[in-house]
Formats: structure tokens, sequence, C-alpha cells
């Protein structure tokens, strides 16, 4: 064993484990990307349909209903210009209130409701998630800062 | 008063801490005595007046001084004592100091213990140790000083954000900066052995267990945070693959990958430029994780106290400390001379295979976490990489690192012999085999992928198992002989079998747990009685109950199992007195098969509430399994070899480094 087929043999088992790893990663970033978009850009015309994402926005005011079943709820998320109605069934967050920001993971049903199997917790009262600030401030709706 | 002198205190450690990182370093280039001796006296200062500012602050938030801004923006009167005290670190400003604590209290104990160092390595880990704390007490006095004064004082504080007042969360927060900031002295002993341009087996033996330790903290903290998750958010997971978990979990991979490449080092002179790299990226991946958790850059559901603005200071530092060292590593890394050689296939080519693979699991991760960030820098695009993707990157890479750690502690050094060793394992071998195939045969609802889960984990526990048997002569000489060699056996032995076992034992806890989870979400009214793996939850209703700072409603689930009531179960939700913000406690039994675990969420308004219950099989195998884990770390401390001050290096000039650098 010389140095030189050494040095070789650890180049070329790096360049394998490198190979594998970046075909790992360009098949799961392909099938697991989850994008993120705010109302506005949800009932545009050209809005891709049928893709699992993100919704960022507000949960507007009042419109917290929940169905007979006691564990389906229906809400609205805004950017203060659009709307996007939501359903979710199950337990929500504890801080998932009116009026604050939420951030839902699902898919846009034809109906243009959106079927959220996620909504997501955050640890903080005070804390609005970046991306909902990004969606109010694309809306031109933003008054923090 | 108190805070003054707190501010003062934390001035003076600034400017200890500007001398510390400067006379040595030119005393050791100088080889003035004189000058290399103000390191040890400095640390010991720095530390001292780090830990005055750090109990000032502390003081204040035991008596709610609210004239000070971080405790009346993070205490309340009526908070628990435990919680005032934990309160400290329960915000940016004072988790920042007790970074600071640990860092000092790292370097004062290069100070304490580092009797017999070359007193100019000594010098100038301390020096670049110090630099460290420059970057970072600059910080705390110009953009988060924990001792800024409102000037009227409220009469009550805002209150710690309640998920915090926790034992589990309490504690996680020092020992996870134990870890992080631990590798600090990796770190500074690698940028020292730079400047000196030599590495040499005693090097190894004192980074060895200064990583060991900080790997040991980081370990105890990730898990506790992930118990703290797992029992307090009332979701049933542990695990979330969020930005702010992989800041943690990065150091941590490239942590375990160090561990075992200074093992290289220490044992065959060999590797030497590859450990020296990795000390600098695995602190790198300390602070790049400190600068995730503080600035709030990447949307996180822990967003505890973040602030965009300071985090730019930070990703300066970073640029400042990463950058300037990888280029000191580039200029003078070449110039390291190489060890031994060895074949591919020996404990040393096992080791490099560990390696490369942590490194790349390493790289996936961090890839998957800066993405979202890269791409809305330069498409603007708003993503997010969630669990899906690390499961698919992070396990295939981890899977072959698993099935080689049997295999490598079996190979001898230099040249190994894969074949005898297998031969050697085939017990291991047959009886993790036989097990995962029991399972997957006789056990409805597995995969594949569970399957493989399981071969490992038994892999690893009945590999580590026969490696030691094979150690000590078990059941191949008299037993009293077994126990004379197992006795006798080396701490960091044993510490690689309990590690290793431990790892194993998580994952079968986490396969099975994964896989064989239960869960029922439903609508409930008093006497409502549901069933999840084959016990009865019977709901008998929700009463208020008054907390010290908070009022909670609890529910009451009397469960039976064929009609024996075995116990009863109180998930509560909680409303703070202070915010007002509600948090869920889940109600948890404890049994040997798993865990049941129920959650109440709303009220429906027609009587019933909304309940969630979870039987988790074989959750608490994880916790021990991480605990053996902590516990390896702890034994292979004890190690002779590794006992801090215990290495003797070889002879040495008296004063000052002796260069042997090429070109000097």
């Amino acid at each position: 064993m010389t140095r030189k087929r050494q040095r070789m043999i650890f180049v070329v088992t790096g360049l394998i484990s490198l190979g594998v790893a970046t075909g790992l990663v360009l098949l799961a970033l392909g099938d697991n990307l989850v994008f993120f978009h705010g109302p506005s850009e949800v009932v545009s015309e050209d809005f891709p349909p049928q893709r699992r994402f993100r919704l960022g926005g507000l949960v507007e005011e009042g419109s917290l209903q929940r169905n007979d079943d006691g564990l389906t709820v229906e809400f609205v998320v805004t950017d203060l210009v659009h709307v996007v109605p939501v359903t979710f069934t199950g337990i929500l967050p504890d801080l998932f209130r009116e009026g604050q920001g939420v951030v839902a993971e699902g898919r846009l049903g034809t109906d243009g409701i959106f079927v959220a199997t996620d909504v997501l917790a955050k640890h903080d009262e005070t804390y609005i998630p970046a991306d909902v600030v990004a969606a109010l401030k694309a809306a031109g709706q933003w008054q923090g800062d | 008063m108190v805070a003054e002198l707190g501010n003062f205190a934390l001035i003076l450690a600034l400017i200890m801490a500007v001398v510390q990182g400067t006379i040595p370093l030119i005393g050791a280039h100088t080889r003035s005595a004189a000058w290399i001796a103000v390191a040890r006296p400095a640390a010991n200062a720095q530390f001292a007046f780090v830990a005055l500012a750090f109990a000032a602050l502390t003081y204040s938030f035991v008596v709610s001084d609210f004239s000070v801004l971080t405790v009346a923006n993070n205490s309340h009167t009526l908070k628990p004592l435990l919680y005032k005290i934990t309160g400290v670190w329960g915000n940016h400003e004072g988790s920042l100091l007790l970074w600071i604590l640990i860092l000092t209290l790292f370097g004062a104990s290069v100070a304490w213990f580092g009797t017999n160092l070359p007193p100019g390595l000594r010098a100038r880990v301390l020096a670049v140790q110090a630099l460290i704390g420059v970057g970072f007490l600059s910080f705390i006095l110009l953009t988060s000083n924990p001792f800024e004064r409102i000037l009227e004082a409220p009469f009550e504080g805002n209150g710690l954000n309640p998920l915090l007042q926790d034992p589990g969360l309490a504690f996680h927060p020092p020992l996870l900066y134990l870890g992080y900031v631990g590798f600090s002295m990796a770190f500074s002993f690698a940028v020292a052995a730079l400047i000196e341009g030599r590495v040499d087996p005693a090097w190894a033996r004192w980074v060895r267990p200064w990583t060991l330790a900080a790997w040991t903290f980081l370990t105890a903290g990730i898990v506790l945070g992930s118990w703290w998750a797992y029992y307090e958010l009332g979701w049933g997971g542990f695990w979330f693959w969020d930005p702010v978990e992989n800041a943690s979990f990065m150091p941590w991979l490239a942590g375990t990958a160090l561990l075992h490449s200074a093992v290289v080092v220490e044992r065959r002179d060999t590797l030497k430029s590859w450990t020296i790299l990795l000390a600098i990226l695995t602190f790198s991946l300390s602070l790049l994780g400190t600068f995730i958790v503080r600035s709030g850059i990447l949307t996180s559901v822990h967003a505890f106290a973040t602030d965009p603005e300071r985090g730019y200071f930070i990703l300066g530092f970073l640029v400042l400390v990463i950058g300037g060292s990888l280029i000191l590593y580039a200029v003078r890394a070449p110039a390291l001379k190489s060890g031994g050689v060895f074949a591919p296939i020996s404990r040393e080519g096992a080791l490099v295979l560990n390696n490369l693979l942590l490194a790349t699991a390493t790289a996936t991760v961090l890839l998957g976490t800066l993405y979202p960030l890269l791409l809305d820098l330069f498409t603007g695009k708003k993503v997010s990489v969630g669990a899906p993707f690390f499961e698919a990157t992070f396990f295939p890479i981890m899977a072959p690192l698993l099935a080689a750690a049997v295999i490598g502690p079996m190979l001898s050094w230099k040249r190994g012999d894969l074949m005898g060793a297998l031969q050697r394992l085939r017990v291991a071998f047959f009886v993790s085999a036989g097990i995962a195939l029991a399972v997957w045969a006789f056990v409805s609802g597995g995969t594949w992928l569970s399957t493989l889960g399981i071969a490992l984990g038994a892999w690893l526990v009945a590999g580590s198992f026969a490696s030691l048997a094979e150690r000590i002569k078990l059941l191949r000489a008299p037993l009293a002989d077994s126990l004379r060699r197992a006795i006798h056996l080396p701490r960091a032995a044993w510490g690689m079998t309990l590690a290793h076992t431990g790892l194993g034992i998580f994952l079968l806890g986490g396969t099975v747990m994964l896989t064989w989870q239960t869960e029922a979400t439903q609508v409930m009214r008093p006497g409502d009685v549901v069933s999840v793996a084959g016990y009865d939850l019977t709901f008998q209703g929700v009463g208020n109950i008054p907390g010290p700072n908070y009022m909670a409603e609890r529910a009451l689930f009397s469960v039976s199992r064929d009609g024996e009531v075995v116990t009863n179960l109180l998930p509560e939700k909680r409303a703070y007195v202070s915010s007002g913000m509600p948090t869920t406690e889940a109600g948890i039994k404890a049994t040997w098969a798993g865990d049941l675990y129920a959650v109440i969420g709303d009220a429906d308004g027609k009587g019933g509430w909304a309940t969630r219950f979870f039987f988790k099989p074989f959750v608490h195998w994880m916790w021990i399994g991480a605990s053996v884990m902590v516990l390896g770390g702890v034994v292979s401390l004890t190690d002779r070899r590794h006992r801090v001050g215990a290495p003797e290096r070889r002879r040495e000039p008296a004063a000052g480094p002796a260069p042997r650098m090429a070109g000097e």
C-alpha cells in the first residue's frame, strides 16, 4: 500500500459517497419541496393546482367555525387583500387564534377550498412566521416595523 | 446597582479578552515567557468577570428587578423560583450571556487543567479562545446588553413563555450550550496547532476529551429537548427536522465524526489535517447554529426571542471566524506531516468511512436546512424542506454507517481481516437477522424499512456485545478471568461499546414507535369510551384547577384494560396569568410496552371535547438508548488516557514551541 494508492482510494470513495448523496438530494428535492404561497398568489389565474403547499396569512376575524362533528373547523386565511377558505380536521394548535398569523399545509381543492392536513404550531405568542410577514408585505398590507 | 455592576463586569471581561487574545499570541511567537504567562491569569479573570455578570443578572431575575429591561420582558413575580432562575437564559440577552459564561469556563479550564501542556501551545489555545470571546462579548455589549435599564420600571413583568416553564426545557439550553460551545475547545486547539504548524498524538490526546465532553453534553441536550417536545407540545412527535433542531444536529454529526477521527490521530498519528479541518467545521456549524437560532432568519416553529437585526452581527462574525480559520488552514495544512499509511480494510479505514458518511450526512442536512434561504435569496420563491427530504437523504447514508459501526472495531489497525471479522460476528449477524425476520413474519404492519431498522438496531446491540465478549474472552476463559479482563478493559472501550449499544437501542425504539404507533382523534362527551391499542379510555369530564401562575382545564380519563382499571390520565390545557397564553400538557402513562398518551383540545360548545390519544410502543427505548449513549461518553471520559491533564507530552523544549514547518 503506497501513499499514492491510499490517497486514490480516499478520493474514489469520497467521490462515490458524494455522488450518491447528490443523487439522493436531487431525488428528494424534486419530490419533497413544499412551496409557500400567500392568498393573493393562490387566487390568481395561473396558480398551479394539485400540488401540496403551505398557505400563510392571517386568520380572518370571526371566520372560525366548528362543524357538527366537533373536529372539523373552517376558517379563512387572508392577506387583507384576498382570502382563501380553509378546512381542517383535528386539534388546532394552542396558539391558533383569529386575527393572528397562521401557516397551514395541504392541498387546494377544485372548489377553491384549501384542505389542510397540518396547521403548524408556533411556540411564541408574539411571533409571526417570517413567511406570513412576507405574504402580507407582498400584498402591501404589512403594518409592522 | 447590581445591574450596573454586571454591566461593568462585562466590560472588564471584554478588555480582559482583548488582552488574552493578543499578548500571549505575540508572546508565543516571539517566545517571550513573560508575555506567554499572561494567558492563564487573563483566562481566570475573564471567567470571573463573566461569572460575576451572570450572577448579577440571575440576582436581578430572582428579586424581580423590573427596572432591568430583560427582566421586565421575561419575568414575573408569580413565577416559581426555579423558573425565575432558568428564565435568565429563556431570552436572547440572557442566553447569550450563558453562551459566553460557558465559553470562558472552557477557557478557564484549560488554564486550570492544562498545567502540563507546553506553555506555547497553551498560550495560543487560550488566545484563540479569547478571540472568540471578544466577538461574543462585543456582540452582547453592543447589540444585546442584558443590563439595559428602563426609566419607568413596570410593577409587573411580562412573564416567561409558558412553554419554557418546564423542568425539561429549563436545563435544555445549558446542556446544549455546553455542547455547542464545548466544540470551541477543539477549534481553539486546531487553530493553535495550525499556527504552531504541528499536530502530534499528544495534541489529539488533548483534543479528544474536550470533544468527548462537548459531544456528551450536546447529546444530552438534544435528547432533553426532543423529550420535552414529546411530552410538552402534545403533538406526539419528538423530532421535526426544523431548522432550529437541525442547527443543533449538524454540530452533533460533525462532532461525532471528529470524535472518531481524533482516535486515528491519537493512535496512529495520521489523518491529521482532516481532523483539524473537522474541528474547524464542527465549531463553525455550532456558530452557524447560533446564528440560525438567534437571528430567526429561517422560518422555524421554535421562534423564541429572535431578532433579525442582531443576526447580521453574528453573520459577520461567522464569516470572519470560518473564513479566517479556513484561510489559515489552506495556508498551513499542507505543511502538516502525514503519518503512516494503512490499507482500506483496517480500523483506520473503517474510521475514515465513518467520517466520510457522517460528513456527507451533515452536508445533506446543511443543504436541506439552508436550501429555503438560498432559494429565497436567488429566486424569491418561498419553500420549506420538511421531514420527507431529510428522511429520504439522511437515512440511506446512515444505514451503511450503522452496519459498519459494528465491523470497524473488530478490525485491527493498519491492515485488517474483513473475512475474519465477519466470521467472528456471525453469531451477532444471525441473532439480528433472526430478530428482524421474526418481527417481519409474525408482526403485521411492518415494512421493509422497519425490518431494516430493526435488523440494524439489533446488529448494533448484538455486535457491540460480541466484540466486548471477544475482548474479555467470555465463555472461552474461566468466568473469573473474563471478569478480571472486563474490569481492566480501558474505559474508552467500554465507552464505545455503551455508545454503540445505546445507538442500537435508540434505533430499535424509534423504528418500532414510528412503525406501530396508533392514534385516535375524536370528540368525546363525559361517559364516552374510546379504545386504543387494547386500552379503553373513559372520559370522565373536565374540571378547573388553579396552578401557581396559570389556570388549568384538566380532563380525567380512566383507563382500563380487559375490564381492569389501569390508571387515570390527566391531560391539561393551561392558560397563563401573565400572558393568557394557552399551553397543552399531555397525560402520559408509561407501560412496559410503550406510552399511552392523551391530549385534550377545544370544547365544541355542546358538552363535547376534542380529544386525541396515541399509543407509542417502545418509545422509552429511545430515551434509554440515548441515555446509554450519554453514559458511554461519560465512561469514556473517565479513561485514564483521556483524563484532562493526565497525558504526558513527548519531550519538549522548556519554553515555547519548536516550529517544524517547512519554510520557517
